[in-house]
């Protein structure tokens, strides 16, 4: 148990003794911040929601309980207070919105919700002879898929039009409330004046938020969704139905109750595992020699500083697929370098660089290292050239020589300034998907059976990869993305609230 | 009392050199070993002779055939008893591969650009209710796996008609779709720019936007030329969305996707020239950009470290 220490104490410890403090305090503190979550961070969210929620309806109850005709007749006809008061433009707007979610719903949108529930019911059939020899047509069946997309994009407008009808019922009683008050209404030229001013973020946010919407928010819900359906290959629309499984695929993880020839939970775990050691290696190997790296190219002395990193940034200029295949291809039992080697009569056989199942893990780490280093070098050598040189200065009047200076002051500063930077490579390594795939395909494949396809150097990304689209379990595969996500976002959540360049972000200002 | 300084200066100057000389062994060693591979591309794309592999490091016979049968959408394939034919009309449509890919490239540079650049301004300097939570959102979708949303997006292009014979449009449409969670960089730079200029220029009468294109975007030139070169990186490195828009239409691959398929081992066997080809195809590629890159090096530098450290 660490006692609390006081901030002169803290000071006059060396380097290993805070470490070792902060370690244990971080612990002891732990439960503290957890319960803090849970008491007020928890409780304080779930205030603002209802306050939220609260005023939303009584700014409806107002506009029914206080609200005009006109108000009144805006709760069924959107815009309708707005275009009897001159608003042409907005009231306009909200009207053919409403004009076109009620096409949309009658003509297709109601339909397709009403399979929702059971994702499709009339199975495909071939036409074919009958026992008496009489033609059967074949059905052209429901589309699970399908439907469950529709269903998802039906809610999802459902969801905007709520909304739409708030804000129309809002505005037309705000414009009876400005009325009443005998001030001036915002003409459509203003309302577009604004929308370059005031309202300026609206006009550059529009665009690329629709599209957010679309290409990743949409994807994402639409694979939580797959996660609780049974659809895999035995169930591929739209020659068969699949439907809701509940939490079947999360079972099916942990207690290996998902049949399919795969021991989901064993490959998972040892996948995993197997991926954090990846990203920790891939990370900080990296950081440490590009640093290394960095440093000596920038020692006063050395010349030729820009041919060494001219060199380096090679394998940033060269598109990376490129150089990832060249290497795959080079590494290989027959690859180059094996043949040379052997020419040269320094080895026997071949050295299975790629094809071993413990050596594969070193080679697809080292290669890593070729291909990250420069990033590495580059950043560093812009934040070494930002460490004030008077630091230096007054370390080497005190007698501080160049081994000192560097774990007293290099170190420390640079590791400062690229704490950000150090997680998000971290995060983006548990998903580095390129390097594994183009360069070892993530094998040599699992010797063990059941294994799903997994091969020994697989990341759980490439794996996911080749779920997808071999063994075409997607109902698990969702559920292992939706592990990942967990994973990785409570990870940078807690480091990222805890780095100092995210808080200080007004700093520049 | 002046021997023994002068001495100790002079050691001190010898430990200096050795250092130096050490490190100058260590930058020629990670020269080789970072420049090797590119060497052995180059001279690979020129050997003439037959074979996946060979035991040497330089060909003994140079020529340029592999370019020229790449252009031809040629290879010299292997026949049943192993002899050779020459020069067999192949899969590879090489040509078509670096035109789809340059076509997406350019589309997606500057739809993306503006994007990226109005996100980042709009997250930067604008102040509105729903800024924190948007950050946060883009921050936390950026954590879900890629392929996780990749069969959704499949589907969806599907129902559209955008996959196969259309992916081109598909794949732009993915790249720039969500573009805009890329902010990070851009917006890190537009942070460093003074506050007072805006407010200076706000109290001449500008509006937000005039203050955009009249005081930001001017000062931004950095920043701008360094997301176009990303975003023109971007689209040519993309294997894994590339691959599943266009399974079994070899005309509408793009270069990442074609020459994976040119160095797979099945390629390699049937071809006799499929590996020289596959470094041919390489240089080709690889050329421009190395040479865009490098010319606008200084940019991309900038962006690195002084975004990476603004996070």
């Amino acid at each position: 148990m660490a006692k609390a220490v006081t901030e002169l104490e803290y000071l006059g410890m060396s380097g290993w003794q805070k470490f070792c403090y902060r370690f244990v305090t971080f612990f002891q503190r732990l439960p503290a911040v957890i319960l803090n979550f849970f008491r007020v961070t928890i409780p304080g969210l779930g205030r603002r929601i209802w306050n939220a929620i609260k005023s939303v309806f009584r700014t409806i109850w107002n506009a029914a309980a206080h609200g005009d005709w006109k108000t009144r007749f805006s709760f069924v006809i959107f815009g309708f207070s707005q275009f009897a008061n001159k608003q042409i433009m907005r009231g306009l707007l909200f009207f053919v919105f409403e004009f076109l979610f009620i096409i949309y719903m009658s003509l297709f949108g109601a339909g397709q919700l009403r399979y929702f529930s059971t994702l499709g019911e009339v199975e495909r059939t071939k036409p074919g002879w009958g026992p008496n020899g009489e033609m059967i047509e074949g059905a052209v069946g429901d589309h699970s898929l399908l439907i469950l997309l529709y269903g998802l994009l039906t809610i999802l407008f459902i969801l905007a039009f709520i909304y739409a009808w708030y804000a129309s019922v809002k505005s037309a009683y705000a414009v009876q409330q400005y009325k009443e008050a005998n001030q001036h209404l915002s003409t459509a030229k203003e309302d577009i004046k604004r929308l370059a001013d005031a309202q300026y973020h609206k006009t550059l946010l529009t665009g690329p938020l629709i599209g957010l919407t679309i290409f990743t928010i949409l994807p994402i819900l639409f694979m939580i969704f797959i996660a609780f359906t049974n659809y895999d290959i035995d169930h591929l629309a739209p020659e068969y139905l699949f439907t809701w499984s509940g939490f079947n695929n999360f079972k099916a993880l942990f207690d290996g109750s998902y049949g399919k020839g795969v021991e989901f939970g064993r490959v998972f775990g040892q996948l995993l595992l197997w991926t954090v050691i990846w990203a920790f290696f891939a990370t900080f190997s990296n950081y440490i020699v590009g640093m290394i790296v960095a440093l000596m190219i920038n020692k006063k002395g050395i010349r030729l500083k820009k041919l060494w990193r001219t060199v380096l940034i090679m394998t940033i200029a060269v598109p990376q697929f490129v150089s990832l295949l060249l290497m795959s291809n080079m590494l290989g039992d027959e690859g180059v370098i094996n043949k040379l080697l052997q020419t040269w009569g320094i080895i026997g056989s071949p050295i299975k660089f790629l094809s071993d199942k413990y050596l594969v893990k070193v080679t697809v780490i080292v290669v890593n290292m070729w291909i990250g280093i420069p990033y590495t070098m580059l950043m560093v050598s812009g934040i070494l050239m930002n460490i004030p040189a008077d630091l230096y200065e007054s370390a080497r009047i005190d007698g501080a020589g160049p081994v000192k200076m560097y774990f007293k002051i290099t170190l420390p500063y640079v590791f400062h300034v690229t704490t950000p930077y150090l997680i998000s490579t971290f995060v983006g390594n548990l998903n580095n998907f390129g390097v594994i795939y183009l360069l070892s395909g993530g094998g040599p494949t699992m010797s063990r059976a059941r294994s799903g396809g997994a091969g020994e150097s697989d990341l759980l990304i490439t794996w996911l990869y080749k779920l997808i689209t071999d063994k075409k379990t997607y109902g698990v595969a969702s559920v292992i993305s939706i592990l990942m996500f967990l994973l990785t976002s409570i990870l940078s959540l807690i480091v990222y609230n805890r780095s100092k360049a995210v808080k200080n972000e007004e700093d520049f200002m | 009392m002046a021997t023994k300084t002068k001495k100790k200066y002079r050691s001190k100057k010898a430990v200096e050199r050795g250092t130096n000389i050490a490190i100058y062994i260590i930058l020629v060693i990670i020269s080789v070993v970072w420049l090797f591979p590119y060497l052995f591309l180059i001279l690979q794309s020129l050997r003439g002779e037959p074979g996946a592999t060979t035991n040497y490091f330089f060909p003994k016979q140079w020529t340029f055939g592999n370019y020229i049968r790449l252009f031809q959408n040629k290879g010299i394939k292997m026949a049943n008893d192993g002899s050779t034919f020459v020069a067999t009309t192949g899969q590879y449509n090489f040509l078509r591969w670096y035109g789809n890919t340059l076509l997406i490239a350019i589309v997606v540079t500057v739809v993306q650009t503006v994007i990226v650049v109005a996100t980042s301004y709009a997250l930067s300097r604008l102040r509105f209710r729903m800024r924190k939570p948007l950050m946060n959102l883009m921050l936390i979708l950026g954590m879900f796996p890629g392929i996780m949303s990749m069969t959704a997006l499949y589907f969806l292009l599907e129902l559209i008609g955008l996959t196969q014979k259309m992916s081109i449009l598909g794949l732009i449409l993915v790249y720039v779709g969500s573009s805009c969670m890329g902010y990070y960089v851009c917006k890190g730079f537009f942070d460093t720019i003074p506050r007072s200029l805006d407010e200076a220029a706000r109290i001449d009468g500008a509006n937000r936007q005039t203050v955009f294109f009249k005081v930001i975007l001017p000062l931004s030139k950095p920043i701008i030329i360094y997301t176009i070169l990303t975003a023109f990186l971007g689209p040519w490195g993309d294997y894994m969305f590339a691959s599943l828009l266009t399974m079994g239409q070899p005309d509408y691959w793009n270069v990442a996707v074609g020459l994976r398929d040119m160095i797979q081992r099945e390629s390699l066997a049937n071809w006799q020239d499929g590996f020289q080809r596959f470094c041919a195809a390489a240089v080709i590629v690889s050329l421009p950009i190395t040479i865009l890159f490098f010319i606008l090096q200084r940019y991309y530098v900038e962006g690195v470290t002084g975004g990476s450290v603004k996070g």
